[in-house]
């Protein structure tokens, strides 16, 4: 007799142990193959994993076989016009008559990449690996909170709001039960004794008329009883439970005046979605602010702030200025985490760099977590750069790093980020 | 007969796969096929994929490569370059057997037919899987092993584990018996004597390599001799007996690693006879169902629709072409077995002159038994199928410029085409044979791997890469020589290399 047994039940990652060890071993050429697939990304498009290819000659599993030559014979079918005899010319790979053994491509999977895909997760596990917000951030982190309600069972106390109805009325059902107790006792014996009476004495015996009248007066105490109490109200629990804040808001400051081209561009984008991928990781809700400028600042959208051209002069702190009224008017300090990273060529107009370095230290530095300015030049560092150094000896959220070329941004992404060994 | 129908609908359920299993265990049992019991497993796709990756073993211990295999299934199916197989079958005792949940009533009974009686009575009946594996036991042993390793890799660290396996998985095609009849497996003895084993096993390979001199004058006499005395094809058991530096946990894994190679040995060897018998059972049954009166036009269109599929064999020049499909060269010799036992003609005489005209149940069930695919192409592979199939065989010879048409089907190619046929499904001729020549026990404990060349065929490049997991294991020097046509001996491949 068979057994049917019914498997649809079971967990269907039996293999996850096991893909989970392949990406382990491959690691090193995974996390090549994830560096080189950030280039094509937008900011925001992180929601799907990537497509990662390795060289199938790196993951083959070797055994002995045997190579082309020599001699074989080998059968085919469908034969249509050859006789016992005839001579072909060795095909070039291809056609099915003059291919080896069969056996040969099912050992080696043959020179292709091997293709698979990365779920979010894998991809930025890869991707982030040993690095973390610096340990500043974190500190922060857990002072700053936030408190969430949650509910705690339930109190004889709290707001008529928080009526738990049901567990009030069983309270009220039991408290009657138990205070009419006694007197429902009392109440079936005396109703037993009167029947018994009845039996052998008539209506106007006095026995009978006393116990009549008691009957009533029980019956009236029990009635009394109060239906429901103040005693018996129960009202739902609900405490407040400090809860670490996860949101933050990123703002991305860039410099679209003319001596920026389209490959600074693209190179500050670049560090824009490293760092937006990094704290999507530590925030549950990201907002990302676009602020671009050149003499004067404006707010736009993603698209627009990496692919609109302007041209014109630098006013940097143009950017700072807007950046602190939209944190004052929107994010405040107390509940969102504020990062901001500012990519420029490092042009600034000659007298805006003080006041840059005035609105940092006066406003900005005490809202934000952290602040990155990379300067996308291989140029000499010029007067912004030298009012930001002394932004950067007073703060230690404040980070700067010079940008060549696209070589040097994951890099310099690690470098700021990297994991600091507890000292 | 309508009343007969079983079901119209092509949904499935579990009442209706078992009714069907009734009746068709019913016509199973008039055809006489002998089967192990049926365990019937209903799983999803992503499980398909899972069983898929795990070779097909129920359980498997854990190593990279499934992962590897999981992602290539995975990635494939997804994209819809590949289907999933309908079922998977578990050489067992209960013989397991997947179905998918997405087939339709009809594949689920072609599934049925297919796996749990062709497949089924073909593990239980054939006499390679008789001598070489044990289904009452595998599922134990897989138990113990995938325990075992587990217990190793927190013992001595996954990645330890893992290299090792990688070497063992390198050389588990030479981890087979093919003469000698492995021992049955069990889990509680597997158990019980592994420790045993272990402690023994390291005495044995301390003796072998003691280098404290005992008898000094029997020894010249006996240096000359070669160890081994004679050469050895089991490479992988070679080195669970010999290498001399290998932990007892290590010897266990290549011990558990040889008896998984020992019990996949027979499926490699049986493959168009295996999946031939399954499909030609899967036909016969659902056809005698069909005319029985149990099942309707519909659904004997949707199961000849597939079936067709299945047995579809392009010819050598469709860019479908990947060789000879194993389904229907299985298929369309077994029905001719079939044929030349009730209509023989007058040629099928003179080729099978003690088959023609005999019971063709019985004659069927005898071949099945007593061959693998190599000696069954040998023994019944008839004219008819040849010109059936308009095969032809051609040479490839790298000292001629041209290939060669050697043979075709008619009458001077029959028996030339029969044979090249035969050794083109021959294990010994398909893969390299190479061989444990001898072990340098005085000196520098170096071991010499010999190829014997067939046919002047060369390995491949990765025969490299194999002996750099072959020294992992050894330990010491590895050699690998190659013997030509005329023994001549050359050196090919050495790790570490010179």
């Amino acid at each position: 007799m068979p057994t049917f047994i019914d498997r649809r039940v079971d967990g269907k990652n039996k293999s996850a142990v096991n893909r989970q060890r392949f990406i382990r071993r491959f690691k090193s050429q995974l996390k090549k193959a994830v560096n080189e697939a950030m280039n094509g990304r937008s900011i925001k498009d992180m929601d799907s994993g990537e497509k990662v290819s390795i060289p199938a000659r790196d993951i083959s599993e070797p055994v002995f076989g045997h190579g082309p030559g020599g001699h074989r014979e080998i059968i085919h079918p469908g034969n249509k016009e050859f006789v016992t005899g005839d001579r072909v010319p060795r095909p070039k790979g291809g056609r099915g008559a003059g291919k080896g053994g069969g056996q040969a491509s099912n050992s080696g999977s043959g020179e292709d990449d091997f293709v698979f895909q990365l779920s979010r997760e894998e991809f930025l596990e890869l991707f982030f690996e040993d690095l973390e917000l610096p340990n500043l951030v974190k500190t922060q982190l857990a002072k700053a909170q936030e408190f969430k309600a949650v509910r705690a069972g339930v109190s004889t106390a709290g707001t008529p709001p928080n009526i738990d109805i049901v567990r009030s009325m069983k309270s009220a059902l039991a408290r009657r039960i138990a205070l009419a107790a006694p007197y429902n006792s009392r109440l079936r014996e005396m109703q037993r004794e009167l029947e018994a009476l009845l039996e052998e004495r008539d209506e106007s015996d006095p026995r009978v008329v006393e116990l009549q009248a008691e009957i009533v007066r029980l019956r009236t105490r029990i009635n009394a009883i109060p239906f429901i109490d103040t005693f018996d109200l129960r009202y739902a629990n609900r405490i407040l439970q400090p809860q670490p804040t996860t949101q933050a808001v990123m703002f991305c400051l860039m410099d679209v005046s003319g001596s920026m081209d389209k490959i600074r561009k693209d190179l500050a984008k670049r560090f824009f979605t490293l760092l937006y991928l990094f704290l999507k990781r530590n925030y549950e809700r990201i907002d990302v602010v676009f602020i671009r400028h050149h003499t004067v600042a404006k707010e736009v959208d993603e698209e627009e702030f990496f692919y609109s051209r302007e041209t014109g002069g630098t006013v940097v702190s143009s950017a700072l200025s807007l950046m602190r009224d939209i944190v004052r008017e929107r994010y405040p300090v107390s509940s969102w985490n504020i990062y901001a990273a500012q990519a420029s060529d490092g042009d600034n107009w000659h007298h805006d760099s003080p006041s840059c370095r005035d609105i940092l230290m006066k406003h900005i530095m005490q809202a934000v977590r952290y602040f990155a300015y990379i300067e996308i030049t291989p140029d000499r560092h010029q007067s912004l750069w030298e009012a930001y150094e002394e932004v950067r000896k007073i703060y230690p959220q404040f980070a700067m790093r010079q940008i060549d070329g696209p070589a040097d941004i994951y890099p310099v992404f690690r470098d700021l980020f990297k994991r600091r060994t507890a000292t | 007969m309508t009343h007969r129908i079983i079901s119209s609908s092509s949904e499935w359920t579990f009442p209706l796969l078992e009714r069907y299993e009734t009746e068709i265990d019913r016509i199973a049992a008039d055809f006489g096929l002998d089967t192990y019991a049926n365990q019937i497993e209903v799983i999803t796709a992503e499980q398909m994929m899972d069983a898929y990756s795990s070779v097909g073993m129920p359980l498997g211990y854990k190593h990279w490569s499934y992962g590897k295999q999981f992602v290539t299934t995975e990635q494939t199916y997804k994209r819809g370059q590949m289907g999933l197989a309908y079922e998977i079958v578990i050489n067992s005792d209960p013989c397991i057997a997947y179905l998918m949940e997405e087939n339709t009533m009809t594949m689920q009974a072609l599934v049925i037919a297919h796996a749990c009686y062709g497949h089924n009575s073909f593990f239980k009946g054939n006499y390679l899987f008789r001598t070489w594996t044990s289904a009452d036991a595998i599922i134990d042993y897989l138990l113990f092993a995938r325990n075992y390793i587990t217990e190793c890799e927190e013992r001595y660290g996954e990645e330890t584990v893992e290299l090792f396996l990688d070497s063992c998985h390198a050389l588990m095609n030479y981890g087979v018996d093919r003469y000698k009849r492995p021992s049955p497996l069990s889990m509680q003895e597997e158990r019980q004597r592994q420790e045993e084993r272990e402690t023994y096993l390291q005495s044995q390979v301390n003796e072998l390599w003691r280098t404290i001199p005992s008898k000094e004058v029997l020894e010249d006499a006996q240096s000359a001799r070669r160890f081994p005395a004679e050469p050895q094809e089991n490479l992988l058991y070679f080195i669970e007996k010999n290498a001399p530096l290998l932990e007892p946990w290590q010897r266990e894994i290549v011990r558990i690693v040889r008896k998984l190679a020992q019990y996949f040995y027979p499926q490699r060897q049986t493959q168009v006879m295996n999946e031939g018998w399954a499909t030609f059972w899967h036909y016969t049954l659902l056809n005698e169902l069909y005319d029985q009166g149990y099942v309707n036009d519909g659904f004997m269109i949707e199961f000849l629709q597939s079936h067709t599929s299945v047995i579809y064999q392009p010819s050598f020049d469709s860019p479908y072409y990947s060789g000879i499909n194993p389904y229907a060269l299985g298929f369309t010799m077994m029905s001719d077995i079939r044929r030349i036992c009730e209509q023989p003609t007058d040629e099928d005489r003179y080729w099978f002159p003690d088959i023609a005209g005999s019971d063709w149940v019985k004659t069927l069930d005898f071949a099945m038994r007593n061959f693998k695919d190599e000696s069954f192409i040998g023994q019944f592979l008839s004219p008819k199928v040849i010109r059936d199939f308009k095969l032809f065989a051609v040479l490839d010879d790298d000292i001629n410029p041209d290939l060669e048409i050697s043979a075709i089907h008619d009458e001077r190619g029959y028996r030339h085409v029969r044979q090249a046929l035969s050794d083109q499904y021959n294990l010994g001729s398909r893969e390299p044979n190479i061989q444990v020549y001898a072990v340098d026990h005085r000196g520098d404990r170096s071991l010499t791997l010999r190829h014997t060349r067939y046919n002047r065929k060369p390995l491949t490049d990765s025969a490299s890469e194999v002996l750099k997991h072959l020294h992992r294991l050894w330990g010491f020097t590895v050699r690998l020589e190659a013997v030509d046509e005329n023994g001549k001996v050359t050196l090919i491949g050495e790790c570490p290399s010179r």
